[in-house]
């Protein structure tokens, strides 16, 4: 039962706890530090897209003064990846992107390090390479000649001769049958392309590596230092426990600074250089070339519905254009079976979601990573079917949409505690005054005017993708005084996890927020573990964990204080930093006088320090049937819809949006402020995808706008009018105080929200993104040929 | 010696080895004379030499605006600008924005309305506000969005950079009464 009281702390908009030294400009990250003795390294790409490396000679570079170390691929044999350890810390014999690191030198300053790298000559033997998900499918060039020795450990599937990394299925029911028996069957074919986190900070780091004994110390701007310190222990063959790893603030993340990067080059680099600290620290041209990116994706979607709008049989292909390792790209795939048919209960359905090694910059997660993409799809299709039944699209999806007691393609139960996508839609289509799409009539008249005023809206929903076995823990210890310092394992990159954690220990103990400081900088040697800030999971996990450190801290001072009361724990409640007696409420003891045991009045003391524990597991997660995709991958659904009323410019082909209204079933809000931000900050970032971004590749595979002079991101200039956040609060039953997560959602579905926008404005469908400008002029000016 | 293109591919700074020139100028209402290479950036002069590592760089080419710096009354990037560009001028940084354990009325809203997250754009979208401000005490919302335009900030979409803007530029008209 939830809890229907006031509360103190939770659902208050509290100032984050770290803006104080973010306004000051005191917060350091890895960019601007420096340590004594550190070395700079610096790294040659490949120009190819593929290529033989025929030699390289590193004669010139070496007898360079002030040159500490140079690498090339035959230096290392490691291997590392995420899931499927299919990348060589330095590319060896071939390379299999423009951007791959073919050679790094550390040297005493950039320059140094930077002219050596100049004087590295590299005979290349170019080859044809892989650049389309076609030529991918096709398989006549192997991305890894050695696919066949990869290993998916049962969650992964690479297939065997090919150029696919994992080829991941959901069959559920007969869908050939259903579309037999449907009444309508509608095919589309949708696409959208790569597209850059840009965290602001682009990827740094800095090790120390003994070349004495395993011990490396890193400081990196990751995401999840303890999967840094997993992976690399196994790709180097060592204990986690040799490995420290060390993350100050953080310049933005976005799923970009998941997973292992720079870390294990810099460590070798280290190593090479008798244990100096060397420093990486990626330009903005290679965050976009080097480092990863979203994957490019497209689709082939066949829907069956029925006359009265029930859609009855769903076949997807989603093929991912992941580039040439498949770091985060194989999950990224494998979201598309467990969530690519979209909030919607389907009696039968077949998606193949394949992740395709191909010749251009790998991919990896991305802001709710697999969503974006999807939804892409789903929620453009789900218009062009409700356009074609001739049905408000409303009315199509509250027809279809997942309730309590249905079922998830993968066939998991939907319940109360699962939240309610209904409620998001009707709450946007509300806020948009959407009342069916407009006449042709109305659409021409308007378009003497030159410009189209659509509205649209868009579903979505998210659960973190992640590991059966994925935990999270937290420490917490009462100082003298009675105040909490709290040690977790997650990295706060912006999203408000300090903040989030503050509150809800304030909360269970009931103490001031003032009393708890989340310690800042997460260190693998002194922080407990998390396995990765990514997922809008640690609200949830972090925070249940949270509740049972505060919980475990209340019951040690219980203990002590029903000694002193002569009476039992249960007779002890808590309130306002102080247990008391609840028959006789004047035996009350504040915190302070518990927290490093209790003094009696003769000196003598009993209990002891107070340290709470706490931790969280996603206990009953499986994974999913190989063959049927059936299973259970979801610890928690977090569902939304987004609503938009625009207008386009016929001739210019640009888009202004006058309202976007974002709804979200967070089960409970926990800081009102910073939840606001999530919304608004992933709406914009989503409107990049929409209208703005997009990876662009020559002919031979190389990236053409690998900088923000030709790679433009959504500015001030870019937003809408007006942003509407709306929270909808059914509580998620093991979400703390309720809460689910929601960090990542508010990206998704915005790319379709503006493009079924656009059917309404112009009466045509979009099928690519991005909607730019020039594409929406260009579909327009094809599509009014045809009157 | 180096000759690569280095704002292009080089972040951290990189020492010419030309002959010292001299450099006079106020930074944060401190006077500061030093003898630098000639090459140095505005923005490596004030991480490397004065060590005010509040202002960042993001790119090193002039489209992000997170070394945004103001410099006599006007934003630069200043990763754009050579520091012997800014001899004699008067520079005000992040860690000049508010002094003696309290903070400007800017900084105050900035909390208030969470106007930033990740914190990297935010001394540099602190710096434009405080231009724009200084220009203009009565902006309305367009001009606000034009006064940060220039600056690039992934995590917030802006509403609430623009609403701490808003509410500041209230304050300080309140203020000046």
């Amino acid at each position: 039962m939830m809890d229907k009281k006031e509360f103190r702390h939770i659902g208050k908009p509290l100032d984050r706890v770290d803006a104080l030294e973010k306004v000051t400009g005191k917060p350091i990250y890895v960019h601007d530090m420096e340590l004594p003795g550190m070395l700079y390294a610096k790294v040659l790409h490949s120009p190819y897209a593929r290529a033989k490396i025929k030699s390289i000679d590193t004669s010139a570079a070496e007898v360079l003064s002030g040159v500490k170390a140079i690498l090339t691929g035959k230096d290392t044999s490691h291997k590392i990846g995420l899931y499927l350890v299919d990348k060589r810390i330095i590319a060896r014999d071939i390379t299999r992107y423009q951007g791959e690191v073919v050679a790094a030198v550390a040297a005493v300053d950039e320059a140094t390090a930077e002219r050596a790298i100049s004087l590295i000559k590299v005979e290349y033997e170019e080859l044809p390479a892989v650049l389309t998900i076609d030529d991918a499918l096709e398989g006549e060039i192997l991305v890894h000649e050695d696919i066949n020795e990869l290993d998916g450990g049962g969650v992964f599937f690479p297939q065997k001769d090919s150029n696919i990394a994992s080829w991941n299925k959901t069959i559920v029911g007969d869908v050939e049958k259903a579309f037999e028996e449907a009444d309508l069957v509608v095919e589309s074919k949708m696409y959208l392309p790569a597209a850059a986190h840009t965290p602001l900070e682009t990827h740094v780091a800095i090790a120390e590596a003994d070349p004495y004994s395993d011990k490396i110390k890193i400081w990196t701007s990751a995401q999840s230092p303890f999967a840094v310190r997993q992976l690399m222990a196994k790709s180097f063959g060592i204990s986690e426990a040799a490995i420290q790893v060390i993350v100050p603030s953080i310049g933005g993340g976005f799923g970009g600074k998941a997973g292992v990067h720079l870390e294990p080059l810099i460590t070798l680099l280290s190593k090479a250089c008798n244990g100096r600290p060397v420093k990486l620290k990626a330009t903005r041209r290679e965050e976009f070339n080097q480092l990863p990116t979203r994957a490019a994706m497209r689709s082939r979607i066949k829907t069956g519905v029925m006359k009265d709008g029930k859609i009855t049989a769903l076949k997807v292909y989603y093929d991912w254009d992941s580039g040439a390792y498949a770091d985060y790209g194989a999950n990224v795939g494998r979201t598309a079976i467990y969530s690519g048919a979209g909030p919607y209960e389907i009696p039968n359905v077949e998606i193949h979601s394949r992740t395709l090694y191909t010749n251009k910059v790998f991919s990896t997660a991305y802001r709710g990573f697999g969503h974006l993409e999807t939804h892409w799809i789903i929620e453009r299709q789900m218009d062009i079917i409700a356009q074609k039944l001739g049905m408000d699209p409303y009315d199509f999806r509250m027809k279809n949409v997942l309730k309590p007691g249905k079922r998830t393609i993968s066939g998991e139960i939907i319940t109360e505690s699962t939240g309610s996508p209904s409620d998001c839609l009707k709450a946007v289509v509300e806020e948009i005054d959407w009342a069916g799409y407009q006449s042709d009539e109305e659409r021409n008249r308007q378009l003497k005017t030159g410009k189209v005023r659509g509205k649209g809206f868009a579903l979505l929903h998210k659960a973190p993708s992640m590991p059966t076995n994925t935990a999270t823990s937290v420490i917490m210890q009462m100082d003298g005084d009675g105040k909490v310092k709290v040690l977790i394992g997650a990295i706060d990159m912006g999203q408000g996890a300090n903040t989030v954690v503050a509150q809800i220990v304030a909360e269970v103990l009931d103490i001031p927020i003032e009393d708890v400081e989340v310690v800042w900088g997460a260190d693998t040697d002194k922080h407990p573990y998390d396995w990765q800030t990514v997922a809008s999971k640690f609200t949830l996990m972090g925070g249940n964990a949270v509740i049972r450190a505060a919980n475990d801290m209340l019951g040690q001072m219980k203990e002590v204080a029903a000694q002193v009361f002569r009476c039992n724990v249960d007779k002890l409640r808590h309130k306002d930093s102080h247990i008391y007696h609840v028959h006789h409420m004047d035996k009350s003891l504040p915190y302070s006088k518990l927290a490093r045991g209790y003094v009696y009045e003769d000196g003598s003391a009993i209990g002891g320090i107070v340290i709470g524990r706490g931790s969280y597991i996603a206990d009953g997660l499986t994974n999913l049937d190989p063959e049927t995709g059936q299973g259970l991958p979801a610890l928690s659904w977090t569902y939304g819809a987004h609503g938009v009323d625009l207008e386009v410019d016929v001739e210019t082909g640009d888009i202004h949006i006058f309202k976007i209204a974002s709804a979200f079933d967070v089960g409970r809000v926990i800081n009102r402020k910073l939840i606001d931000g999530q919304i608004k900050g992933g709406v914009v970032q989503g409107l990049g995808s929409a209208i703005f971004e997009g990876y662009i590749f020559n002919e031979d595979g190389q990236v053409m706008n690998p900088s923000f002079t030709d790679y433009k991101i959504p500015t001030a200039m870019d937003i809408p009018d007006e942003m509407v956040s709306i929270f909808i609060e059914n509580p998620e039953f093991d979400g703390p105080f309720g809460a689910r997560g929601v960090a990542e959602h508010p990206m998704i579905s915005v790319p379709s929200v503006i493009g079924n926008a656009l059917y309404d404005a112009l009466g045509i469908n979009f099928y690519e993104l991005p909607l730019s400008p020039e594409n929406v002029a260009l579909t327009i000016v094809n599509n009014t040929q045809k009157y | 010696m180096c000759n690569h293109n280095r704002k292009k591919d080089c972040f951290e700074y990189v020492d010419s080895q030309l002959p010292r020139v001299p450099l006079e100028l106020v930074v944060n209402g401190e006077k500061v004379y030093e003898l630098i290479d000639p090459t140095m950036t505005l923005l490596d002069f004030l991480r490397n030499n004065l060590k005010l590592f509040g202002t960042k760089e993001g790119c090193g080419e002039g489209e992000c605006g997170a070394c945004t710096v103001i410099m006599n009354n006007k934003t630069v990037n200043s990763c754009l600008v050579l520091a012997v560009e800014a001899q004699e001028a008067d520079i005000l940084t992040i860690e000049g924005l508010s002094k003696g354990g309290e903070l400007s009325i800017l900084q105050q809203e900035f909390i208030k309305h969470d106007a930033l997250q990740c914190g990297f754009c935010t001394p540099g979208m602190l710096m434009s506000a405080r231009a724009l401000l200084d220009r203009n005490p009565d902006p309305t919302v367009e001009k606000i969005k034009e006064g940060i335009s220039g600056n690039f900030c992934r995590c917030t979409g802006y509403q609430s950079v623009i609403d701490a803007v808003l509410s500041a530029a209230k304050r300080e008209r309140e203020e000046l009464r």
